[in-house]
Protein backbone atom coordinates (compact mmCIF):
# COMPACT_ATOMS: atom_id res chain seq x y z
CA UNK A 1 0.00 0.00 0.00
CA UNK A 2 1.35 3.42 -0.86
CA UNK A 3 1.31 6.32 1.55
CA UNK A 4 -1.20 8.08 -0.69
CA UNK A 5 -3.52 5.07 -0.74
CA UNK A 6 -3.44 4.88 3.04
CA UNK A 7 -4.05 8.60 3.36
CA UNK A 8 -7.17 8.20 1.21
CA UNK A 9 -8.43 4.94 2.75
CA UNK A 10 -7.94 6.01 6.34
CA UNK A 11 -9.68 9.32 6.06
CA UNK A 12 -7.09 10.74 8.43
CA UNK A 13 -6.62 14.47 8.14
CA UNK A 14 -3.73 15.28 5.85
CA UNK A 15 -1.23 17.71 7.36
CA UNK A 16 1.15 17.25 4.47
CA UNK A 17 1.13 14.95 1.48
CA UNK A 18 4.64 14.58 0.08
CA UNK A 19 5.15 14.68 -3.68
CA UNK A 20 6.29 11.07 -3.68
CA UNK A 21 3.38 9.78 -1.55
CA UNK A 22 2.00 7.91 -4.55
CA UNK A 23 5.20 5.87 -4.90
CA UNK A 24 6.41 5.34 -1.33
CA UNK A 25 5.26 2.02 0.10
CA UNK A 26 4.24 1.48 3.69
CA UNK A 27 5.91 -1.73 4.83
CA UNK A 28 4.80 -1.81 8.45
CA UNK A 29 3.46 0.21 11.36
CA UNK A 30 5.75 1.39 14.14
CA UNK A 31 4.81 3.08 17.43
CA UNK A 32 7.06 5.02 19.81
CA UNK A 33 7.13 8.45 21.42
CA UNK A 34 10.69 8.62 22.70
CA UNK A 35 12.90 10.06 20.01
CA UNK A 36 16.21 8.42 20.90
CA UNK A 37 14.52 5.02 20.89
CA UNK A 38 12.74 5.73 17.60
CA UNK A 39 16.02 6.96 16.12
CA UNK A 40 17.46 3.44 16.09
CA UNK A 41 14.22 1.49 15.76
CA UNK A 42 12.00 3.10 13.11
CA UNK A 43 12.12 0.54 10.30
CA UNK A 44 12.69 1.92 6.82
CA UNK A 45 9.35 2.41 5.14
CA UNK A 46 7.44 2.47 8.41
CA UNK A 47 4.27 4.40 9.08
CA UNK A 48 5.38 5.87 12.40
CA UNK A 49 2.51 6.46 14.80
CA UNK A 50 3.27 8.87 17.64
CA UNK A 51 1.76 11.53 19.88
CA UNK A 52 4.90 13.66 19.57
CA UNK A 53 3.99 16.23 16.99
CA UNK A 54 6.94 18.58 16.92
CA UNK A 55 9.69 19.25 14.45
CA UNK A 56 12.03 16.84 16.22
CA UNK A 57 9.68 14.03 15.23
CA UNK A 58 10.15 15.14 11.63
CA UNK A 59 13.93 15.20 11.95
CA UNK A 60 13.92 11.60 13.19
CA UNK A 61 11.40 10.54 10.54
CA UNK A 62 13.62 12.02 7.86
CA UNK A 63 16.85 10.49 9.21
CA UNK A 64 15.26 7.05 9.55
CA UNK A 65 13.46 7.28 6.20
CA UNK A 66 10.05 6.53 7.60
CA UNK A 67 7.36 6.30 4.93
CA UNK A 68 5.14 8.74 6.82
CA UNK A 69 4.26 10.05 10.27
CA UNK A 70 0.82 9.57 11.80
CA UNK A 71 0.04 11.90 14.68
CA UNK A 72 -2.45 10.09 16.91
CA UNK A 73 -4.64 11.06 19.89
CA UNK A 74 -5.46 14.37 18.27
CA UNK A 75 -2.10 15.66 19.47
CA UNK A 76 -1.58 19.33 18.72
CA UNK A 77 0.05 20.01 15.37
CA UNK A 78 0.67 23.66 14.61
CA UNK A 79 1.39 25.56 11.41
CA UNK A 80 5.15 25.49 11.97
CA UNK A 81 4.99 21.69 12.16
CA UNK A 82 3.01 21.51 8.92
CA UNK A 83 5.41 23.88 7.18
CA UNK A 84 8.44 21.89 8.26
CA UNK A 85 6.81 18.65 7.08
CA UNK A 86 6.28 20.26 3.70
CA UNK A 87 9.82 21.60 3.53
CA UNK A 88 11.25 18.20 4.39
CA UNK A 89 8.92 16.32 2.06
CA UNK A 90 7.42 14.13 4.77
CA UNK A 91 3.83 12.95 4.62
CA UNK A 92 2.08 13.61 7.93
CA UNK A 93 -1.43 12.45 8.79
CA UNK A 94 -3.46 13.36 11.85
CA UNK A 95 -6.14 11.42 13.71
CA UNK A 96 -8.08 11.47 16.96
CA UNK A 97 -7.62 7.69 17.21
CA UNK A 98 -5.36 6.24 19.90
CA UNK A 99 -1.90 5.06 18.84
CA UNK A 100 -2.77 1.35 18.77
CA UNK A 101 -5.95 1.81 16.76
CA UNK A 102 -4.20 3.97 14.19
CA UNK A 103 -1.35 1.46 13.87
CA UNK A 104 -3.84 -1.38 13.53
CA UNK A 105 -5.46 0.41 10.62
CA UNK A 106 -2.06 0.60 8.94
CA UNK A 107 -1.41 -3.06 9.64
CA UNK A 108 -4.75 -4.16 8.28
CA UNK A 109 -4.19 -2.16 5.12
CA UNK A 110 -0.82 -3.75 4.35
CA UNK B 1 44.83 14.52 1.34
CA UNK B 2 42.83 15.51 -1.70
CA UNK B 3 40.00 13.08 -1.07
CA UNK B 4 39.28 14.42 2.40
CA UNK B 5 36.05 16.36 2.70
CA UNK B 6 35.85 18.77 5.63
CA UNK B 7 32.55 20.12 6.88
CA UNK B 8 31.72 22.41 9.77
CA UNK B 9 28.37 23.11 11.39
CA UNK B 10 27.33 25.55 14.05
CA UNK B 11 24.62 24.27 16.36
CA UNK B 12 22.90 27.12 18.15
CA UNK B 13 21.41 27.39 21.61
CA UNK B 14 18.11 25.64 22.13
CA UNK B 15 17.51 25.85 18.41
CA UNK B 16 15.03 23.01 18.01
CA UNK B 17 13.84 24.40 14.70
CA UNK B 18 17.14 23.40 13.13
CA UNK B 19 18.15 20.47 15.30
CA UNK B 20 18.97 17.51 13.11
CA UNK B 21 19.95 19.61 10.11
CA UNK B 22 23.67 18.99 10.44
CA UNK B 23 23.23 15.22 10.67
CA UNK B 24 20.69 15.36 7.84
CA UNK B 25 23.17 17.22 5.66
CA UNK B 26 25.98 14.75 6.34
CA UNK B 27 23.62 11.87 5.67
CA UNK B 28 22.66 13.30 2.27
CA UNK B 29 26.29 13.91 1.35
CA UNK B 30 27.37 10.39 2.31
CA UNK B 31 24.52 8.88 0.34
CA UNK B 32 25.50 10.92 -2.69
CA UNK B 33 29.10 9.81 -2.33
CA UNK B 34 27.97 6.21 -2.35
CA UNK B 35 28.80 5.20 1.23
CA UNK B 36 27.28 1.88 2.28
CA UNK B 37 23.72 2.24 3.65
CA UNK B 38 24.76 0.81 7.02
CA UNK B 39 27.59 3.37 7.27
CA UNK B 40 25.18 6.19 6.44
CA UNK B 41 22.76 4.95 9.07
CA UNK B 42 25.45 4.68 11.74
CA UNK B 43 26.69 8.20 11.08
CA UNK B 44 23.16 9.62 11.02
CA UNK B 45 22.26 8.08 14.38
CA UNK B 46 25.53 8.90 16.15
CA UNK B 47 25.69 12.45 14.87
CA UNK B 48 22.01 13.23 15.42
CA UNK B 49 22.20 12.18 19.07
CA UNK B 50 25.35 14.22 19.62
CA UNK B 51 23.85 17.22 17.86
CA UNK B 52 20.68 17.06 19.95
CA UNK B 53 22.63 16.70 23.19
CA UNK B 54 24.48 19.90 22.36
CA UNK B 55 21.15 21.68 21.92
CA UNK B 56 19.47 20.24 25.00
CA UNK B 57 22.26 19.96 27.54
CA UNK B 58 24.93 22.42 26.45
CA UNK B 59 24.49 25.80 24.83
CA UNK B 60 25.01 24.61 21.31
CA UNK B 61 28.47 24.30 19.83
CA UNK B 62 30.27 23.25 16.70
CA UNK B 63 30.52 20.02 14.78
CA UNK B 64 33.47 19.24 12.52
CA UNK B 65 33.17 16.33 10.14
CA UNK B 66 35.93 14.82 8.04
CA UNK B 67 35.05 12.28 5.41
CA UNK B 68 37.68 10.10 3.76
CA UNK B 69 37.27 6.86 1.81
CA UNK B 70 38.32 5.06 5.00
CA UNK B 71 36.28 6.74 7.72
CA UNK B 72 33.98 9.49 8.91
CA UNK B 73 35.36 11.52 11.80
CA UNK B 74 32.94 13.64 13.84
CA UNK B 75 34.09 16.10 16.48
CA UNK B 76 31.36 17.75 18.53
CA UNK B 77 32.46 20.52 20.82
CA UNK B 78 30.39 22.62 23.19
CA UNK B 79 31.01 25.05 26.00
CA UNK B 80 28.15 23.78 28.11
CA UNK B 81 28.15 22.65 31.74
CA UNK B 82 30.21 19.50 31.17
CA UNK B 83 29.29 16.02 32.36
CA UNK B 84 29.98 15.26 36.02
CA UNK B 85 29.89 11.48 35.80
CA UNK B 86 30.48 10.21 32.28
CA UNK B 87 30.08 6.56 33.23
CA UNK B 88 26.66 7.27 34.68
CA UNK B 89 25.68 9.43 31.71
CA UNK B 90 26.57 6.54 29.40
CA UNK B 91 24.09 4.23 31.12
CA UNK B 92 20.93 3.49 29.17
CA UNK B 93 18.03 5.29 30.81
CA UNK B 94 20.07 7.93 32.63
CA UNK B 95 18.87 11.43 31.81
CA UNK B 96 18.84 14.87 33.37
CA UNK B 97 16.67 16.26 30.58
CA UNK B 98 14.36 18.99 31.91
CA UNK B 99 10.59 18.64 31.60
CA UNK B 100 10.32 21.11 28.74
CA UNK B 101 12.42 18.88 26.49
CA UNK B 102 10.92 15.65 27.82
CA UNK B 103 7.61 17.03 26.57
CA UNK B 104 9.14 17.03 23.08
CA UNK B 105 10.09 13.36 23.23
CA UNK B 106 13.65 13.62 24.53
CA UNK B 107 14.95 12.18 27.79
CA UNK B 108 14.88 8.41 27.26
CA UNK B 109 18.53 8.45 28.28
CA UNK B 110 19.43 6.57 25.10
CA UNK B 111 21.40 9.21 23.19
CA UNK B 112 24.89 8.48 24.51
CA UNK B 113 24.33 4.69 24.46
CA UNK B 114 23.22 5.04 20.82
CA UNK B 115 26.34 7.07 20.00
CA UNK B 116 28.51 4.41 21.59
CA UNK B 117 26.71 1.59 19.83
CA UNK B 118 26.55 3.12 16.36
CA UNK B 119 30.03 4.66 16.19
CA UNK B 120 33.09 2.44 15.83
CA UNK B 121 35.17 4.61 18.16
CA UNK B 122 34.05 7.21 20.65
CA UNK B 123 35.83 9.40 23.14
CA UNK B 124 34.38 11.96 25.55
CA UNK B 125 36.51 14.72 27.04
CA UNK B 126 34.61 16.89 29.48
CA UNK B 127 35.34 19.49 32.13
CA UNK B 128 32.76 20.85 34.53
CA UNK B 129 31.97 24.47 33.73
CA UNK B 130 34.07 24.40 30.57
CA UNK B 131 32.42 22.05 28.12
CA UNK B 132 32.36 18.71 26.40
CA UNK B 133 34.11 17.33 23.36
CA UNK B 134 32.83 14.14 21.80
CA UNK B 135 34.92 12.49 19.11
CA UNK B 136 33.38 9.68 17.09
CA UNK B 137 34.55 7.62 14.15
CA UNK B 138 32.65 5.40 11.78
CA UNK B 139 34.71 3.25 9.43
CA UNK B 140 33.67 3.06 5.80
CA UNK B 141 34.67 -0.56 5.40
N1 LIG C 1 26.92 17.72 25.57
C1 LIG C 1 26.52 17.52 26.84
N2 LIG C 1 26.77 18.45 27.82
C2 LIG C 1 26.36 18.23 29.09
N3 LIG C 1 25.73 17.13 29.51
C3 LIG C 1 25.46 16.17 28.59
C4 LIG C 1 25.85 16.31 27.22
N4 LIG C 1 25.46 15.19 26.57
C5 LIG C 1 24.87 14.40 27.48
N5 LIG C 1 24.87 14.98 28.71
C6 LIG C 1 24.36 14.39 29.98
O1 LIG C 1 24.27 12.99 29.83
C7 LIG C 1 22.92 12.55 30.05
C8 LIG C 1 22.61 11.36 29.17
O2 LIG C 1 22.62 11.75 27.78
P1 LIG C 1 21.75 10.91 26.73
O3 LIG C 1 21.91 11.54 25.41
O4 LIG C 1 22.11 9.48 26.87
O5 LIG C 1 20.27 11.07 27.26
P2 LIG C 1 19.30 12.35 27.16
O6 LIG C 1 19.85 13.34 26.21
O7 LIG C 1 19.04 12.83 28.53
O8 LIG C 1 17.98 11.69 26.57
P3 LIG C 1 17.77 11.13 25.06
O9 LIG C 1 19.06 11.29 24.34
O10 LIG C 1 17.39 9.71 25.21
O11 LIG C 1 16.67 11.97 24.48
C9 LIG C 1 22.08 13.76 29.79
O12 LIG C 1 20.81 13.70 30.42
C10 LIG C 1 22.96 14.88 30.35
O13 LIG C 1 22.89 14.91 31.76
MG1 LIG D 1 20.47 12.74 24.31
Amino acid sequence: MTVKEFAEQSGFRIINLADNAGEVLIRQAYCCDLLSIAMTKVPEGAAWVTVMSNINTLAVASLTEAACVIVAENAAADAEFAEKAKAQGITVLHTEKPVFDAALMVHEGL
Amino acid sequence: MSDTIKLQYTVSTDDFTRAGEASGDVKRKLKKMGSAPEVVRKVAIAMYEGEINMVIHANGGTIDVEITPEEILMVLQDSGPGIADVEKAMQAGYSTAPDRVRALGFGAGMGLPNMKQYSDEMEIETTIGVGTKVTMKVFQT
